[in-house]
């Protein structure tokens, strides 16, 4: 028996989200970047718009790849990202206080992006088995938490401790969506806990004392009032600055005079808010949850498994980094190193997310359904 | 969420399609997830609020003069201190004027004014907020450094009508021995993009030690700076401390020197270029180290001129070379103490074996000459030192050979540093057969050993190392590595880095020991001796002379004084004392004396032990 074929479906709305988001990611970079009296567009937002331009590429294709061939190399692209990850600390280079990327050339690769969407991959493939009735165990979870085990320590140590937050989040939120069990959670999270707490005492005693120092930094800014500690005083400071209507385009006095530190990177997001008061910030989450609500509902339609899985995980990424990066800007939580999804200044980022998002619209762009011809 | 059902379809191997019905909870499970979207995204919207709406003014506020500014807190430097506890270093406060442009308003104005209050022209500061462009916004520009007394209240009480003007008190390095000490405790400078590249810690115009034990004690006497939050008002005077995280003070560092001998000693050698060392023999710790000329490491405190810096630089008589760690010269007769001991340890002599000078031999087609014209008639090992006979050791040296007498010198220490924490030190230079096919591509020729039995030659050592062979001789025929810091201690008096010793015995027999202290006992005490003018009156003293000439084959006729500087010789005296147990080991250096080692370097070295022995040992200093 032969279904027909539908005819791609391209969620328009979905892309019109993301689209409002990168358009003003990109404005607020260059308000973040330009020079006074400078020329024209800033260099940096030029190249944003480049990088946003190969991420569109990617995106096409991934949406277009044949899905089977998207599930049957999950294991292989995990095992080649984990391989980078390990290459890092033999032949990465130190940039900002960690060592996260390899050299490529023309670009720098940072692995711990790719793992994003490589671990997602590899749980959802493994989980892609039909769910038990009564939802997953606890003890189905050994394999999966290798998965995330392996990567989540090689980040760690870099150190990166807000990608390996992040890592850890989607990946309760992807098991947590594939059916674990409730009750299981709770085991879940304990066993976490401890298996945290020991790995991580292991780690901790085999780091040099700069690496720890910074780590404590990361985990207590307030200790370095040089540092991060200054870093969220200035954002609170300029988003609060934005008031109801916000400054008006370019004209952010905290950014422009460079009072905020990494301003086009881990603070774009105070950028916006002093530019664009609490009517434009409020009008970005609407945009935000809009983005991850319609690409909810894209997965939930899905016909298989796995690509539902991959679609929630790529969605529940994008989430949390948008969440921890806001919260961070806004003095909720410390200064962790995660960037706005779509928005900060970032190639690999860029590119990354729109490989994932690439991966969602191949969850919505099903085109053939059709089964072992001679069948009945 | 679609929720019609499809047929179930075989599953096998290309069944890859799964059921569309939904399992039972991803429903509930979806909604779940979009209300808890929704749950995240409404706290991050009430924080906005928070912020935006409701403090919003305020944060306006803040934001128009950026309110929050950091100010770092240099940690005190941590000081030095003689072997009594005597203070050599501090720092003491220094008052800047400084002004932060942005909250001036009218930078030029206000300086006028300024230039008014004090009655004085600052063309520099007039020049810094010109050209403030470059600065980081907020950051102080400095109008002038430590400022009189007189001007800092005048700026203080007219604060209102200054705005953006304020007083910043630094520390300001105070080196309380000035040139006495310049060589051993160093200077600091400006941190350069090197420095701020590879160090941790270190932001741009902060100071780091450039030179001697500011250099290579940096990391220890720095400390660790601490940072504030500070809020300020619309002129930028300080409201309150948001916040504070306080600096951590260097630590201290307690050298071996003695001060009152190193003040001694740089007396003796006034008027003149050279070095002196002394060590305890007992121990290798280093009581004196001075070297001629000096400079004024005050001078560079509040940051030196180029002018300054380019005239020492470019004086000829080079007072930034240390003399006494750096200068490399021919030892001289005072090297005469390692052939000795080889010939003595090897047996080519014995204590009675005679050899006859009559003021020259011939070797080969050439004439070696004795000082002594006259010849010293018969002499022994004994008559040989204390006459400082060259004939003898030139006979001595072609038994010898030179890498013999080159094992024993390296034995005493010659030709490698010492390896005093100090980052300036030579090796010398000791040469053998080896030595000269590297570096000449020659063989050794057997007359060039004559010279350097009477450390003639390619020999050369620094004032350092012949201060340690003597100690070493003093010491029991230990050599023990010279040493400047006793410890290290924190603010509060906990030791962090105890004394480290080091020593090695030289191997000689206790006979050839003792035949060695005889004789430079009677080199300063007996008639014929030539360091007599080292002797003292109540204390027994032992050393050896030393002649070394820079130009070879030059007219022996010259009188001192027809002979230009460059060609003078050095003259060199090294000695210890008390000869039957020994306290303390000196050697004096002076370049281009113009004299022998007995009649220039001796009396210079007696004036040292004079102060030495005059001074009973005590546990701390109150007089400097």
């Amino acid at each position: 028996m032969k279904v027909e074929p539908r005819s791609p479906q391209i969620d328009w709305l979905f892309l019109g989200f993301l689209a409002a988001i990168v358009a003003a990611g990109i404005s607020t970079v260059h308000s973040a970047t330009w020079k006074p009296g400078g020329d024209g567009t800033s260099a940096i937002a030029l190249r944003q718009g480049l990088w946003t331009t190969v991420g569109v590429v990617v995106m096409l294709f991934v949406a277009a790849v044949d899905p089977r061939r998207i599930e049957r190399s999950a294991y292989a692209v995990y095992g080649v990202v984990l391989g980078l990850l390990i290459l890092v600390p033999v032949v990465g280079f130190i940039g900002g206080g960690s060592r996260r990327w390899i050299d490529v050339g023309f670009f720098a690769l940072q692995p711990s992006e790719l793992m994003k969407i490589a671990l997602v991959l590899a749980v959802a493939r493994y989980l892609q088995a039909d769910e038990p009735l009564a939802g997953l165990r606890f003890r189905d979870l050994g394999v999966p938490f290798l998965l995330f085990g392996a990567p989540a320590v090689l980040i760690l140590v870099q150190p990166d401790l807000g990608t390996t937050v992040l890592l850890g989040l989607v990946f309760a939120s992807v098991l947590l969506m594939a059916g674990l069990r409730l009750r299981s959670v709770g085991l879940a999270v304990s066993v976490a806990g401890f298996a945290a707490f020991w790995a991580g005492e292991l780690v901790w005693s085999q780091l040099k004392p700069y690496q720890q120092r910074r780590i404590l930094t990361f985990l207590d800014p307030e200790a370095d009032p040089l540092g991060a500690g200054y870093h969220v005083i200035q954002s609170k400071i300029a988003v609060g600055s934005g008031m109801v209507w916000g400054k008006g385009y370019l004209e952010g006095t905290q950014n422009q005079l460079r009072f905020l530190p990494e301003q086009h990177t881990d603070f774009i997001f105070s950028v916006f808010a002093e530019e664009w008061g609490v009517v434009g910030c409020l009008l970005l989450l609407t945009l935000y949850a809009g983005l991850i609500l319609r690409g909810l509902q894209i997965a939930s339609r899905s016909n298989d498994r796995f690509g539902a899985i991959v679609a929630f995980g790529i969605l529940a990424t994008i989430f949390w980094q948008m969440a921890i990066n806001v919260a961070m800007a806004v003095g909720l939580m410390p200064v962790v190193g995660i960037t706005l999804p779509f928005f900060s200044y970032g190639g690999s980022s860029m590119v990354t997310l729109f490989l994932g998002v690439g991966l969602v619209l191949n969850v919505s762009v099903r085109r053939f359904l059709f089964l072992k011809p001679g069948r009945r | 969420m679609n929720g019609d059902p499809v047929l179930e379809i075989d599953e096998g191997w290309w069944g890859w399609i799964r059921s569309k019905i939904p399992p039972p909870g991803l429903r509930r499970r979806l909604l779940a997830i979009g209300a808890l979207i929704l749950v995240v995204e409404a706290g991050l919207g009430v924080r906005l609020w928070q912020l935006q709406v409701l403090r919003g003014e305020h944060y306006r506020e803040l934001a128009d003069h950026n309110r929050v500014r950091l100010r770092r807190l240099i940690p005190s430097r941590g000081l030095a201190f003689d072997r009594f506890g005597r203070v050599l270093v501090e720092n003491r406060p220094s008052f800047d004027v400084v002004m932060v442009p942005e909250d001036a308003r009218r930078p030029a104005s206000v300086l006028a004014q300024l230039e008014e209050l004090v009655d004085t022209d600052l063309p520099d500061a007039r020049k810094s907020v010109a050209l403030r462009g470059s600065r980081s916004p907020f950051e102080p520009v400095v109008l002038a450094r430590d400022v009189e007394r007189e001007t800092l209240v005048q700026v203080e009480t007219h604060r209102l009508e200054l705005p953006g003007v304020s007083v910043h008190v630094g520390p300001r390095r105070s080196y309380l021995y000035g040139e006495e000490l310049a060589h051993v405790l160093g200077y600091l400078g400006e941190v350069s993009p090197t420095d701020l590249r590879d160090r941790e810690g270190y932001r741009m115009r902060d100071t780091i030690g450039r030179y001697g034990l500011e250099k290579q004690w940096e990391d220890w006497l720095r400390g660790s700076a601490g940072g504030q939050q500070v809020e300020v008002d619309a002129i930028g005077r300080e409201l309150r401390v948001l916040h504070e995280v306080s600096s951590t003070p260097g630590a201290n560092v307690f050298l071996t020197i003695d001060v009152d001998l190193q003040r001694a000693a740089f007396r003796a050698l006034e008027g003149r270029e050279g070095a002196i060392v002394a060590i305890d023999p007992r121990s290798g710790a280093i009581r004196a180290l001075v070297s001629r000329p000096a400079f004024d490491p005050n001078r560079f405190s509040g940051g030196i001129s180029q002018k300054e810096w380019s005239a020492l630089v470019e004086d000829p008589l080079r007072p930034i070379s240390d003399r006494a760690l750096q200068g490399q010269y021919p030892p001289g007769s005072v090297f005469k103490i390692v052939t000795a001991a080889a010939a003595l340890e090897e047996g080519v002599v014995t204590p009675f074996t005679k050899i006859f000078c009559g003021g020259r031999i011939k070797f080969g087609r050439r004439y070696f000459h004795c000082w002594r014209r006259a010849g010293h008639g018969w002499v022994d090992l004994h008559d040989a030192i204390v006459g400082s006979c060259d004939v003898y050791f030139y006979q001595v040296s072609q038994r010898l050979g030179v890498d013999t007498i080159a094992d024993f010198a390296r034995r005493f220490g010659f030709g490698s540093e010492t390896g005093l924490a100090i980052d300036h030190e030579n090796g010398g230079v000791v040469p053998d057969t080896g030595w000269k096919r590297r570096n000449f591509g020659e063989p050794w020729y057997p007359g060039e050993t004559l010279s350097i039995a009477i450390g003639q030659g390619y020999i050369t050592a620094t004032p350092v190392q012949v201060a340690s062979m003597m100690a070493t001789v003093a010491g029991g025929g230990v050599r023990r590595r010279p040493y400047l810091v006793d410890r290290i201690e924190t603010a509060d008096g906990a030791v962090v880095r105890p004394s480290q010793f080091e020593e090695q015995s030289v191997g000689l027999r206790s006979s050839t020991l003792t035949q060695l202290q005889l004789a430079l006992r009677d080199v300063v005490n007996a008639e014929r001796g030539t360091g007599r003018n080292g002797r003292l009156e109540n204390v027994e003293v032992a050393g050896k002379t030393g002649t070394s000439q820079t130009v070879r084959l030059r007219k022996d006729d010259a009188e001192p004084g027809e002979v230009p500087r460059a060609q003078r010789d050095h003259a060199w005296f090294a000695a210890y004392a008390p000869a039957d147990d020994p306290e303390i080991a000196v050697a004096v250096l002076v370049e281009h004396a113009g004299g022998g080692g007995g009649a220039i370097a001796a009396p210079i070295a007696r004036k040292v032990l004079e102060r030495y022995f005059a001074i009973p040992p005590r546990s701390s200093g109150d007089e400097g």
